[in-house]
């Protein structure tokens, strides 16, 4: 586990925020030189901390205008395997991320569709057809908001 | 507004958003000049909002994430703008998103262990104004986290 200083936690702040920023502006807005704020990036990102980077888009620009939460049970009749499950349900390209979940659901999903009946297509078609799915409960998402953490 | 050239764009990108704009356009089959200006325009009309840094709180020493469904009490006019501000204050809330469905609000909550969760629980979430119900799951794996649009 990594510990981290003032200027790495500035340095992740500004990074969520955006991460195109050249290591020598990165360095300017933290008081530091270039190579130094290079090596601070590598380190982050060698210890894993930093774990990717990723597109913000206006879902609802792009044509997606809804967004619904799926919590997931599965059906526990008959054996269910758990890796088809996961692996049918990764490749529907409208369900964004799956989570394991333990509580209330098994899998917590995040879909967009284009509206509701589009979203009610690949509920019907493709969510509830998964093998071993079962009872499914939605929430339409209305706002989000990404908070920076404890930083 | 955008046509195949601009989805193409974000296709890629969305697929691997550590490329620079020179490799992308060349990913996608387009000069470099084509490139940067198709994405200045998708910025400027807000479909591109960023690229942020994704961090793995994991590594960080947080090895404990929850979702809290959250039920409110609505006869409260303000309950909602009252309860979103207080949790925006909690540090350890990394996602706050509110539904139209059985659940009003869900905070994603992450915490260093048991120990420390059932602490932030106590003293900072269940002193929210106007709860009525709340519901935990306890996560378990991220099976898919691309988060990626189906453009």
């Amino acid at each position: 586990m990594m510990e981290l200083d003032e200027i790495d936690k500035r340095l992740l702040r500004t990074l969520v925020r955006d991460a195109t920023q050249s290591a020598g502006a990165l360095g300017r807005r933290l008081g530091l030189s270039q190579p130094a704020t290079w090596r601070r990036i590598k380190r982050l990102e060698e210890a894993g901390v930093i774990r990717g980077r990723q597109l913000r888009l206006d879902a609802e620009k792009l044509g997606f205008g809804v967004t619904v939460f799926l919590g997931v049970k599965l059906a526990l009749r008959g054996r269910v395997s758990l890796e088809d499950f996961e692996r049918a349900v990764s490749a529907i390209p409208e369900v964004q991320t799956v989570e394991h979940v333990l509580g209330l659901y098994d899998y917590r999903l995040r879909v967009v569709a284009r509206d509701l009946p589009d979203f009610e297509r690949v509920l019907r078609r493709r969510i509830m057809t998964l093998p071993g799915a079962g009872e499914v409960e939605a929430n339409v998402l209305l706002s989000e908001e990404r908070l920076v953490g404890p930083l | 507004m955008l046509d195949n050239d601009d989805r193409r764009l974000l296709r890629y990108w969305q697929a691997e958003p550590s490329l620079s704009q020179g490799e992308l356009a060349e990913r996608a089959g387009m000069t470099t000049g084509r490139a940067a200006r198709r994405i200045a325009r998708m910025q400027e009309l807000g479909v591109l909002k960023g690229i942020g840094a994704v961090i793995d709180w994991a590594a960080l020493g947080y090895a404990v994430e929850v979702s809290l469904r959250i039920t409110l009490d609505k006869t409260q006019g303000n309950a909602f703008d009252a309860f979103m501000a207080e949790a925006r204050k909690v540090p350890e809330v990394i996602e706050l998103q509110t539904f139209l469905g059985r659940v009003d609000i869900r905070l994603s909550i992450i915490a260093r262990d048991m120990a420390h969760y059932q602490q932030i629980y106590r003293s900072q979430i269940l002193t929210l104004p106007h709860i009525s119900e709340i519901e935990a799951l306890m996560h378990v794996a991220r099976i898919k986290q691309a988060e990626g649009l189906p453009l």
